[in-house]
């Protein structure tokens, strides 16, 4: 699929540190002190006990595709998802490096990012061994939800 | 349990017979509306002491409708949940009357996207919102999101695109009768798997019309409404929700309605099987089947079987749905489908729907919306309606 412009996500206050660690290829996930848990998309008071001590941690950068579209009508059609990420959360995102036709629920795919158009690394997947686009995989969730 | 003995009553519904307006403002539509469904009740505008819009009203709330109609209100009230927000805004005003706030309440719905060029494939995010950061560089828009739900839906039910096509034929059914729908034309199931894909799985025919206009009602004290001359239509059951991802714990197969629903069905002290015509909002096909889900009209996972072989359409299926054409075929003023899904809730009730349509002593209906996208945070609102 050839190549579409990414809007800038923009940087706020609670997406700095996630995007500081993006610049240097690193996909973080918020973790509470509290309760344990991870949570997304990310924000400043953990969305399960409004526990304000969260502190970001490196993800494996690995997951499985929950669902999948592909936009046609429109100058570059592109393939919006949900991947669910092995530590739990699904996240929205792009799956990009294969064909529209190549992709299915329950797929392992793992993170690159790409810059958009202001230059801002954005997370998106691809699959996870390339060449083997039909491999499945169990999704290793393993926090409790 | 019944919580309202003697509920508010929809006494005045309209919808403007347009589907195209470029030379009006919204703010002339919403008047138009307004004056129409004031009509439809044999009220007059100075007996509306209560106005409530949603986010397609322009200026800030409801306060330039406020002006622009010249109303004197000892209450209002904007609540945005989207295309749903119409159908809260009825129970609000039902609750605001019971509560002694007003009398006669005034609800106005209008747009004109398809004169501003608005799609489906527009990006939706919102600038400024705490999502958008997570959302906007990857091109989320109301089609693709609910792509996205439909092939979940698929995977984890085997719903096929033929069942989904089954909800246009039967809207396509309805529209063919009602002379103000934007498509009257009958499609069949091929039509709608012949017809270009958009975002998978979900092809043209499976996406509403893109439509300006809009709609109004009134709802009234009981007691002014056993004054009109009007058939009583009681608002006896309400429910409403906000679903959204759970932190990441996303589950794109069930929707608000299954909250919103059995709030409404325990209020009304009825159950689906009890209700003989459903208004199910239908941006797209998949909506319309998640809801009816949802809403306890079949399991969860059953609703491709339920739709299919013309189940819901009128003298022929179980469930008459959306006998208007809804927003499949007829329209979708303002993107916000949940106005004319009151609106055709109530002429049914009346008795006054298209004669090819009606549902025979049609007592007890339901009217379900569904507001921003499922694929993401969304609004659900439910009314159980009651001819008495």
């Amino acid at each position: 699929m050839s190549e579409r412009l990414l809007p800038a996500p923009g940087v706020t206050p609670e997406t700095e540190a996630f995007v500081a660690a993006a610049r240097a290829g690193r996909l973080m996930l918020p973790w509470c002190a509290d309760c344990g848990r991870t949570h997304w998309y990310p924000r400043a008071l953990c969305p399960h006990c409004s526990s304000t001590r969260l502190h970001w941690k490196p993800a494996s950068g690995r997951g499985t595709v929950y669902s999948h579209s592909t936009l046609q009508r429109v100058a570059v059609p592109f393939t919006l998802a949900y991947v669910t990420l092995d530590e739990g959360p699904s996240m929205l995102t792009n799956l990009v490096d294969a064909p529209a036709s190549g992709w299915h629920i329950g797929m392992a795919v793992r993170v690159q990012f790409q810059a958009a158009e202001d230059g801002t690394p954005v997370a998106v997947f691809s699959p996870d061994q390339p060449g083997s686009a039909g491999l499945a995989r169990e999704s290793g969730g393993g926090i409790a939800r | 349990m019944p919580i309202h003995p003697d509920p508010a009553c929809i006494v005045g519904a309209f919808e403007h017979p347009t589907r195209k307006a470029p030379d009006k403002t919204v703010a002339q539509l919403h008047a138009e509306c307004a004056a129409g469904a004031l009509a439809d009740a044999g009220l007059a505008k100075d007996n509306v002491d209560a106005y409530f819009c949603s986010g397609d009203a322009p200026g800030m709330g409801p306060t330039s409708m406020i002006d622009y109609l010249n109303l004197r209100v000892r209450h209002s009230e904007s609540t945005d949940l989207g295309g749903c927000s119409y159908l809260a805004l009825v129970a609000h005003a039902r609750d605001a009357i019971a509560a002694g706030r007003c009398d006669v309440a005034l609800i106005t719905l209008a747009g004109r996207p398809r004169s501003e060029g608005h799609s489906g494939t527009t990006p939706r995010t919102r600038a400024g919102t705490p999502e958008a950061p997570w959302e906007a560089p990857y091109g989320l828009s109301t089609v693709n999101g609910y792509g996205m739900v439909a092939q979940r839906h698929m995977h984890e039910f085997g719903t096929t695109s033929e069942q989904l096509a089954w909800i246009k034929v039967a809207a396509s059914q309805h529209a063919q009768h009602n002379p103000h729908a934007m498509l009257r034309d009958l499609v069949t199931v091929q039509d709608v798997l012949d017809s270009p894909l958009i975002s998978d799985p979900l092809h043209r025919l499976d996406c509403c019309v893109v439509s300006d206009g809009g709609g109004a009602l009134i709802v009234a004290r009981p007691e002014i409404a056993r004054s009109l001359k009007r058939p009583l239509v009681r608002v006896i059951g309400a429910g409403e929700t906000v679903r959204h991802g759970r932190a990441g714990n996303v589950d794109l197969t069930t929707t608000g309605a299954a909250w919103s629903g059995a709030a409404a069905f325990a209020q009304a002290g009825v159950k689906p099987a009890d209700i003989r015509y459903a208004s199910i909002y239908d941006s797209f096909t998949i909506t319309v089947l998640l809801q009816l889900e949802d809403l306890g009209f079949c399991k969860k996972g059953e609703g491709g079987r339920f739709v299919a072989d013309g189940n819901l359409i009128s003298g022929v299926g179980r469930l008459p749905f959306n006998t208007d054409g809804g927003g499949l075929c007829n329209n979708h003023p303002a993107n916000r489908g949940g106005m004319t899904k009151v609106i055709e809730a109530v002429r049914q009730l009346r008795g006054e729907a298209h004669p090819a349509v009606q549902v025979k002593d049609c007592g007890l209906a339901l009217a379900q919306g569904i507001g921003g996208n499922l694929a993401t945070r969304h609004g659900s609102a439910t009314l159980i309606l009651e001819r008495q």
